[in-house]
């Protein structure tokens, strides 16, 4: 991935909700780069908590028949922001499993793209974000399946959960297929949590925060199924959310 | 001894007056049935005493030993020893019967300033619960009502009741969506947990089937959001066979 020197603006759709301000003293970023030679598999987890801004580049070349398993949390109480560019060679396999939980004024976000170079690969991006205060959390996703891909079969489920009607989620995936006979399928929603089930648990004696976590940790644990550390990223998954109810 | 007392309640939903000057008094021992034609509020006498968002209370008090319901939270309200068993209990994807229940106890033993249950203590008592319902344990282990059937569901609320143990319960038409069984075993459930000096019921229903089971010591009327006739036992099987508009009239 190449990355401009200049900082970019709103103008840039990739950083069309970044906060921008806080960005400048993160610019410019380093791209990590990750090669994963054909028919092998690596695998990379991405936990960013604490309380200084933090954001990353990743760029992910997967040659033929290579596999890759992503997986990122946004935590903590500051900007947040991880890129990622994903090139799939013949036959690769790509997971991306994430999630987002933000509070106060934070602004996190998370931006792929994810190219079917050639034919055969599968992607599957499951992203899904809390977002409680006044916090933004912004997932952009494209996918895109160059001409001659065929056999393409790329998903993206895409979940946002609003605590208060003061958080903001936007969520746009985009596909550009330049290929025919490929399977592309994505589902993307924003809502609330249930006031009926928050009433029910309430009546059992669940306080509202103990029951709002109870019912949104199978919602954020979707992000980290199969993850070879599933239980170390649910658990900082569980903690970042406490501290936004 | 008094458990619960309620004054001249007023609630409304929607700025719809619902209850419209409702009393009862409820002693500690006591099982009390409220029966009335669809519409009456006999639903909505449950969910405001519960504490459920949208039910607002516009006038009148109700106490639970002597403490004043309407200052508590819902929750604060379960901790205290009151149990609602729904109408139409709700599922909710993703989380177990048993985490969501261990949970529920410890919440409120913590509220009343007792020791937390144990993971061993918690599930010896479940499954003494589920096996009154004669519920397989297995199913509280299943996401909180999901894919249940009506029966099911209602078996699943008396076995919550029986682990939660409150004060007092206000069942709103447990019998409703029940086979000629699953209505015994709920009816003998409500009487093993429930009738017990200490402890009290109002059964929200329709008819009469459920209180050949569980007993009623009053049967009460309710219509236009109050309570128009009081009366024993007797007076369940007047409604079933003259209707409520003779009744009452």
């Amino acid at each position: 991935m190449k990355q401009a020197l200049t900082l970019p603006t709103r103008k840039d759709e990739a950083y069309r909700y970044a906060d921008l301000a806080a960005l400048e003293t993160l610019w410019p970023l380093p791209v990590q780069d990750i090669r994963v030679a054909a028919g092998e598999q690596g695998a990379l987890a991405v936990v960013l908590d604490g309380a200084n801004d933090a954001a990353r580049d990743i760029a992910i070349t997967l040659e033929d028949g290579a596999e890759f398993d992503l997986r990122l949390l946004h935590a903590g109480s500051a900007y947040r922001r991880i890129a990622v560019s994903v090139s799939l060679g013949k036959g690769a396999k790509f997971h991306l499993g994430a999630a987002q939980i933000a509070g106060g004024d934070q602004t996190v976000e998370i931006v792929t793209e994810v190219t079917h170079a050639e034919p055969d690969a599968v992607s599957s991006q499951v992203v899904r974000s809390v977002l409680g205060g006044k916090s933004t959390g912004t997932y952009l996703g494209k996918v895109v399946v160059a001409r001659g891909a065929i056999g393409t079969d790329g998903s993206q489920s895409i979940r946002a959960m609003l605590l208060d009607r003061t958080a903001t989620a936007n969520a746009r995936p985009e596909l550009e297929i330049y290929a025919d006979d490929v399977k592309c399928a994505h589902g993307c929603a924003v809502g609330e949590l249930d006031p009926q089930g928050l009433f029910y648990l309430a009546q059992r004696g669940l306080p509202p925060a103990l029951a709002k976590k109870l019912m949104l940790q199978a919602f954020i644990a979707e992000a980290f199924v199969g993850a070879a550390d599933e239980e170390a990223l649910t658990d900082a998954a569980l903690k970042a959310l406490e501290a936004v109810l | 001894m008094t458990m619960l007392k309620i004054e001249n309640l007023q609630a409304t939903v929607a700025d719809k007056p619902i209850l419209k000057g409702l009393s009862l008094t409820i002693n500690a021992g006591e099982i009390h049935a409220i029966m009335g034609p669809n519409g009456a509020g006999k639903s909505t006498l449950g969910y405001t005493l519960g504490g459920r968002p949208g039910y607002e209370v516009t006038g009148g008090s109700a106490t639970l030993d002597g403490t004043d319901l309407f200052e508590l939270e819902p929750h604060e309200r379960a901790a205290a020893g009151l149990f609602l068993g729904f109408q139409y209990p709700v599922e909710i994807p993703g989380v177990s019967f048993v985490q969501f229940l261990r949970e529920s106890a410890n919440a409120q033993r913590k509220a009343r300033g007792e020791a937390p249950l144990s993971g061993g203590e918690f599930l010896k008592l479940a499954k003494e619960k589920a096996a009154l319902l004669r519920m397989d344990m297995e199913m509280l282990k299943r996401p909180v009502n999901v894919g249940f059937s009506g029966g099911e569901k209602k078996r699943a609320e008396m076995v919550q009741m029986g682990i939660l143990d409150p004060k007092i319960a206000i069942l709103d038409e447990t019998d409703s969506g029940l086979d000629i069984d699953a209505l015994r075993i709920c009816g003998e459930g409500i009487n093993a947990i429930m009738r017990k000096p200490d402890k009290a019921v109002l059964l929200i229903t329709h008819y009469q089937r459920l209180l050949d089971y569980v007993k009623p010591d009053f049967v009460h009327v309710l219509a236009g959001g109050r309570i128009v006739r009081t009366g024993g036992p007797e007076l369940a099987l007047e409604l079933e066979e003259q209707g409520y508009e003779a009744v009452a009239a």
